[in-house]
């Protein structure tokens, strides 16, 4: 694989991805050839725009739960915990009242079945069943829906489900208010409860069935799927401190792609010590990586697989022999395969719904003490495992309550160097000549949306994004060029 | 004491008192008129024209004009709500007013009116003002990004407060309201509690810790429109009506 060093060579050659509509920001890959007119490297990219951090300068901090959400129309849920959990630290509050705490997660786990529900039926699932090659005409939504009826109706419905208990926690289906600094601003009534009691079996039901396409589907194309657009890399995630999975809270693991341990139960709140970000000259998007590695081998997956790879165990009994059954593949180590993604992902999408199954008969919901209050503070740093991966917030306050400066670093990006490197290994295993063939751009296609980036958290654009393909050669001229109907 | 004596508005028979603004015998009588600068425990100021009717054929802003014997109210008719639209719209226009992230949403006098007049999005382009806010204050905050300049706590602070925090300054578009201190919020006698800050229709002025504490569906106009308290006491008064007039 090309260095960083040797990219800045004047020699290279570049094929470049680039968007079929640039109005919703910008998503393109560019293919850089060496002067024998082999893959040098490849490059995913996404302007990223940071302009929400200088917006939300001078906002009073109680605010940032609801405003972030204008950051993203498909994972504000994520920003909104996030940035509430920031804003806990900022009131002095270290521990919810168990309501405000339950009820929240409730939100998350929501969040969670709904946008792995829609990026594996609505996004993935037409790939698995009608094969990367299949006329793209056919390998969508509609072409699901015409050929497997009943599935494309589970996606919608467990989404509706996920959807129904973000409005009932968070008060909207986006830009919800519960949130808010130090808890929630309401419980669930015990008639919103028995509403999601009455279908959580079919919801169970559906996961499961959702989990068994995804893992059977591996299992039959183990061999082919090994090695497309794999690599090995470090893995993140927040841990529980006994080493359980948990989406919510917990603190920093990182872990080798062998296994061994990096740091662990880091206190979150000094992300800095051990995470820094990148700045390259062809990207807007950083490059984070971890501090005592180097930017050269630092770098780190998150989402669900590195989930996956760091948990010792999952404290639901569905997912947790699932997960069993998937880190036996890997005989516990470690797994680099990128199209394990998929699996992993709905591996949380049943934890998600058992999860949800779980705190419906808590009674914790039904309490009323719903807000704790402490000393303030100047600093808040709020991090989830947000569906895509580990999501920072990072807030200074100044003394008027008025955010002074703000870091975001969304899981998209989190993932940036994973998803050039796993477009890079499709690119040297599949290009032939200078050419982009529609075998290509879909496997490109394919390996990009292993790891569901959201451009929209990225690029704060709304809608998946049009990606486009350009081939440069070593002289810098474009060489081929193609993407159309091409969406991550 | 003098005699009630009765008034007609869109055509219904309404008792007033005498001393009575039409507004304060309309708001007697159940009969909503659309307003944002008058506030009952303050004076009336005239200052939105969002409250103007026609008394006689001519138009007046039914919060400063008393109420007298036989007159002939128009209210809620075609003509009238499209101006008070206009009205409304150019207040949007004119501040910054993000209600999908502003705290008073659905709590906000001003959004409150737009949907129940039937605003969807306004028609003049936004000037996106650059405004000021005011955190020093350890009880209030200032966000002037949302003021409409109704007035309100420059009345409240002078006639109940006894403080005379808030003043305007400037004039025409530069007109903004402005507090009794060099710069500082802190630096003025204002108090949590004061009334300056409870009377704020919109999200200018508001009270620190207290941001999306009610649920949305729990907030005060999600369910019935704003005015449906009002149109509540009229006597064999409907249902209160929906969101659009
Ligand atoms: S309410 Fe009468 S002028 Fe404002
Ligand atoms: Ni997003």
């Amino acid at each position: 694989m090309a260095t960083e060093t040797a990219e800045r060579k004047p020699t290279a050659k570049r094929i470049v991805i680039e968007p079929v509509t640039r109005v919703e920001g910008h998503g393109k890959v560019t293919i850089l050839l060496d002067e024998q007119e082999r893959v040098r490297q490849a490059r995913l990219h996404i302007v990223e725009f940071r302009g929400f951090e200088r917006y939300i300068r001078g906002r009073p901090y109680w605010e940032a739960p609801v405003l972030v959400q204008r950051l993203c129309g498909i994972c504000p849920v994520s920003h909104h915990l996030a940035a509430a959990k920031a804003m806990d630290q900022v009131v002095g509050v270290d521990t919810l009242p168990p309501t405000a705490e339950k009820m929240r997660r409730l939100m998350h786990y929501g969040q969670m079945l709904q946008s792995h529900a829609l990026h594996f039926f609505h996004l993935v699932s037409p790939d698995l069943l009608f094969g990367f090659d299949a006329d793209p005409a056919i390998r969508n939504i509609v072409g699901v829906a015409r050929k497997f009826p009943d599935l494309a109706v589970q996606g919608v419905m467990l989404r509706k489900y996920g959807q129904e208990i973000i409005k009932a926690t968070a008060g909207k289906k986006i830009h919800g208010t519960g949130a808010i600094p130090g808890g929630i601003n309401k419980n669930l009534s015990i008639a919103e409860r028995d509403g999601f009691l009455k279908d959580l079996d079919q919801i169970l039901a559906w996961s499961r069935g959702a989990l068994k396409i995804a893992r059977d589907y591996t299992m039959e194309h183990l061999k082919d799927l090994a090695d497309f657009g794999s690599f090995e890399s470090n893995h993140l995630s927040l841990i529980r401190a006994d080493g359980a999975m948990d989406l919510y809270h917990g603190g920093l693991r990182a872990v080798g792609a062998r296994g061994g341990k990096i740091f662990d139960h880091v206190d979150y709140r000094n992300y800095l010590d051990y995470i820094a970000e990148e700045v390259k000259p062809w990207s807007y998007m950083k490059f984070p990586f971890i501090k005592s590695l180097g930017p050269e081998k630092g770098w780190y997956r998150v989402g669900p697989l590195a989930r996956l790879n760091t948990a010792d165990f999952i404290d639901t009994p569905e997912a947790e022999a699932a997960r069993k059954e998937f880190m036996a593949l890997t005989k516990g180590k470690p797994n680099n395969v990128t199209m394990a993604y998929h699996w992993a992902r709905m591996i949380e999408l049943l934890h998600a719904a058992e999860k949800i199954r779980d705190l419906l008969h808590d009674a914790d919901l039904q309490g009323t003490e719903l807000r704790a209050r402490g000393e303030r503070r100047p600093v808040g740093i709020g991090l989830i495992e947000a569906p895509r991966g580990t999501l920072f917030h990072h807030y200074e306050v100044d003394e008027n309550d008025q955010i002074a400066r703000c870091n975001l670093i969304v899981s998209t990006t989190n993932n940036n160097t994973p998803m050039n490197r796993a477009v890079e290994k499709v690119a040297h295993d599949y290009l032939e000549g200078v050419q982009i063939t529609e075998g290509l751009l879909n496997r490109i296609e394919v390996a990009i949306r292993a790891y569901d980036p959201c451009l929209s958290c990225a690029t704060h654009a709304m809608g998946r994004m049009p990606l486009e393909v350009e081939i440069v050669g070593a002289d810098g001229a474009v060489r081929a060029r193609g993407g159309k109907g091409l969406y991550v | 004491m003098s005699e009630s004596f009765t008034l007609t508005i869109d055509g219904v028979e309404v008792t007033a008192q005498p001393g009575q603004s039409i507004l304060q015998a309309a708001d007697a009588a159940g009969v909503y008129i659309p307003r944002l600068c008058a506030h009952p425990e303050l004076e009336a100021f005239g200052a939105c024209r969002v409250c103007t009717v026609k008394v006689n054929g001519r138009p007046q802003a039914a919060c400063t004009t008393p109420a007298t014997k036989g007159m002939i109210v128009e209210n809620d008719t075609p003509e009238l709500n499209e101006h008070r639209r206009s009205l409304i719209e150019m207040l949007f226009v004119e501040g910054n007013h993000f209600c999908m992230f502003c705290e008073r949403s659905g709590n906000c006098e001003l959004q409150a009116l737009a949907y129940r007049l039937g605003i969807d999005a306004p028609r003049h382009d936004y000037q996106y003002p650059a405004r000021t806010l005011d955190g020093s204050h350890p009880e209030v905050f200032i966000d002037r990004n949302r003021c409409i300049l109704c007035g309100r706590c420059v009345r409240a602070s002078r006639d109940v407060d006894g403080k005379h925090v808030f003043d305007f300054v400037g004039r025409g578009k530069g007109k903004r309201i402005w507090i009794d201190a060099e710069s500082r919020l802190a630096d003025t006698p204002l108090e949590g509690e004061d009334k300056a800050v409870e009377v704020c229709p919109v999200g200018a002025i508001l009270r620190k810790g207290a941001a999306y504490a009610a649920p949305i569906g729990r907030r005060l106009y999600d369910h019935d429109p704003i005015g449906a308290d009002i149109e509540a006491k009229r006597v064999g008064a409907p249902a209160a009506k929906g969101g659009k007039s």
